[in-house]
């Protein structure tokens, strides 16, 4: 018997397959999201990885913001509760869990059982979001993959001040036409939204250990920088952007067994 | 008489706001004096003077669930003022210069009524008015309580501003002020308040025959008619609807629509979103049983007592500190047994927000109540998002399930 889960975030889609022992077959991440054939590419390159077809699926799990509009799925979700879901799994102890998406910013407080025990999200702005080291690509010129590797040829270190996402793109040009570097720029971005995201962490208070999921969490500069921000060690869950797809996985699993 | 029996008390409310209105813009249209005043104003004053007042906030807030509110808030930007205003302030603004809406027309002022006890902003707010109308301005200036209880000082001083209204309400009306009449409106205004309480009080009941949503509407009676006998009429009748729907075992929706979580909502209501924030709690059977707005209207003193009656206007919620509203809300959880408490971060209100985040925390902390913050506004449409919000409430409802869920296994 097999589980799917399937993550349609605001800018990628994420896939997820596992067993009736909670064995995970299939994790696969594709860069598009909501509103696209993303869902249905990594939902078909997951059976492919799996080695399973469609009617093999015993049951359906979809989170993320395109949750509601996948009528495939048998049941709906919220990524909050998949990425805590997701990370208790897959790293037993874990008590704090940050995941920077693409269009937002959570941090999700487990219990010692691993249950969802308190959530902040960033208000409606793109600050502190996947979005906002997008646009700083952008205008640095290089690819969201190469922002971490840019930004750990900083030197100097270099302040963006603005809080708003546009006003920080200005903000970087200016400094950019002024002749700072680019890597300097680069770490002044990680260190932007890190410091944005470490405030909502410290809302909802932190308590080791601390994991951080989302596609952003494959940057490591933006880790070693939230760690600083945060004052604690931070393990990156392993494949970090399928997390919430792992957790929706499990939650197919559960939601069988009671049926 | 017999036949007024019969009336439900949203009919009743209905021709209440209807009269209410017409009066008013009849009353302008016949040379009388028409006042604008803030929500919780001690509107005893206007009312033994005879004075028609409308309320600025409850045209907003009809204009806002409406859906007109950009119109007034784009004038009011247009003409500089700023997008970090709040954003009732915007639409009254617009509406003073375009003097004309769609919801809901109101008369144009003959003079101001202001109490800073709702918030501060009133102030220069309604001040801005005054010199722009070029208008009389009677400001009542509440001091915020910092302090646990409402000092003396500040009710002696707030007393003192009574009574030098009363002179300028003469001066501006030629008229002596009728102190017997006055102890009747106070008696008046006692009971109504008194009655509209013992009305939401009734969703203490389990399931609570109300939904909560119906309060944000009965809000308008309490706001406008707090000084009437029309307006207690209004709440005995909804009192009665509710007490019978309890004693029935009648839940807040239709037959079969089961309320299977009880919340509180803080904050102004999301005006232009009334129906997505209804719907995204009551699909889920989340049914908000109550708020903070039931006591900020209770208004309640001894007759004849105007220090007390000082004290009274000053307490209320949101003059008053951190700790005393923590201790409200926890009070509340506890007496309408709520499972949780849903905060809407709103922009236009920096007074309740600054406190919110750790209002909030406190409150989670003292009850164990699930909690959960979504961003709006009261009326400004540009600062809310339906996705975000649903999300957020989703998630909030499987925090509650899982609360639930361990109650259930001890």
């Amino acid at each position: 018997m097999y589980f799917l889960g399937v993550d349609i975030g605001s800018s990628s889609s994420k896939a997820a397959i596992i067993d009736e022992n909670k064995n995970i077959l299939a994790r696969v991440a594709r860069n598009i999201g909501t509103g696209t054939n993303g869902p249905a590419i990594v939902t078909a390159e997951a059976l492919e990885q799996a080695g399973i077809t469609q009617d093999q699926i015993k049951f359906t799990v979809a989170t993320g913001y395109g949750r509601v509009t996948h009528t495939q799925a048998d049941k709906q979700i919220t990524e909050i509760s998949c990425h805590g879901k997701g990370v208790a799994h897959l790293i037993p102890g874990a008590r704090t869990v940050i995941d920077i998406g693409g269009q937002d910013a959570k941090v999700i407080r487990l219990t010692e059982q691993g249950n969802v025990d308190n959530f902040v999200m960033n208000e409606k702005c793109a600050a502190g979001t996947g979005r906002f080291l997008e646009v700083m690509a952008r205008i640095l010129n290089c690819s969201l993959d190469d922002l971490s590797d840019l930004a750990k040829e900083s030197t100097e270190e270099v302040e963006i001040s603005n809080t708003c996402t546009v006003f920080a793109e200005s903000e970087v040009i200016s400094q950019l036409s002024q002749g700072t570097e680019r890597a300097d720029v680069a770490m002044g971005a990680n260190d932007a939204i890190t410091s944005r995201v470490a405030g909502l962490a410290r809302r909802i208070g932190i308590t080791p250990v601390v994991v951080m999921t989302g596609g952003v969490a494959k940057n490591e500069s933006v880790v070693r920088c939230m760690a600083q921000h945060i004052g604690y060690d931070i393990t990156v869950a392993p494949d970090p952007q399928t997390v919430g797809a792992v957790g929706a996985a499990l939650f197919a699993l559960e939601s069988f067994n009671k049926k | 008489m017999e036949q007024k029996e019969k009336l439900s008390s949203k009919q009743m409310l209905n021709d209440l706001m209807a009269d209410h209105y017409q009066s008013a813009l009849d009353a302008k249209a016949n040379g009388e004096i028409v006042a604008w005043a803030t929500s919780i104003a001690p509107q005893e004053l206007l009312t033994t003077m005879g004075i028609k007042v409308v309320y600025p906030e409850n045209q907003a807030a009809a204009i806002g669930a409406r859906k007109e509110a950009q119109k007034f808030i784009d004038d009011s930007e247009g003409r500089g003022y700023s997008v970090d205003l709040c954003s009732y302030a915007r639409v009254n603004f617009g509406y003073a210069n375009l003097k004309k809406s769609e919801s809901q027309d109101i008369p144009m002022p003959d003079f101001i009524y202001s109490c800073s006890n709702i918030c501060h902003t009133v102030l220069k707010w309604y001040e801005n008015l005054a010199k722009e109308l070029n208008i009389p301005l009677i400001i009542f200036d509440l001091p915020f309580n910092h302090t646990y209880d409402v000092q003396d000082h500040a009710a002696k001083y707030m007393k003192g501003q009574i009574e030098e209204a009363i002179k300028k309400l003469e001066q501006i009306t030629k008229r002596k002020f009728d102190h017997d009449k006055f102890k009747e409106v106070m008696e008046q205004s006692n009971k109504t308040s008194q009655m509209w309480k013992d009305a939401t009080m009734v969703a203490k009941a389990k399931p609570s025959p109300l939904n909560g949503f119906d309060l944000f509407n009965y809000m308008a009676a309490i706001v406008t008619n707090r000084g009437t006998k029309a307006g207690y009429e209004v709440f005995k009748r909804w009192k009665e609807e509710l007490e019978e729907k309890a004693a029935a075992g009648l839940g807040p929706w239709k037959p079969g629509e089961e309320e299977k979580f009880r919340v509180m909502w803080d904050g102004i209501a999301c005006w232009p979103y009334l129906g997505t924030t209804y719907k995204g709690l009551k699909n889920n059977g989340i049914n908000m049983v109550t708020s903070t707005y039931p006591d900020s209207w209770t208004i309640l003193y001894d007759n004849g007592d105007i220090e007390g009656m000082a004290k009274a206007y000053s307490a209320i919620y949101c003059n008053s500190n951190l700790q005393n509203g923590v201790d409200r809300i926890t009070r509340i959880v506890d007496e309408y047994s709520l499972d949780g408490i849903v905060f809407h971060s709103n922009r236009s209100c920096k007074l309740l927000d600054f406190r919110q985040f750790e209002q909030q925390r406190q409150i989670e902390e003292k009850t164990g109540v699930a909690t959960v913050l979504f961003d709006g506004d009261q009326t400004d449409p540009r600062a809310f998002s339906s996705e975000q919000y649903n999300t957020r409430i989703q998630a909030f409802l499987e925090r509650l399930e899982i609360k639930k869920e361990e109650r259930r296994k001890g």
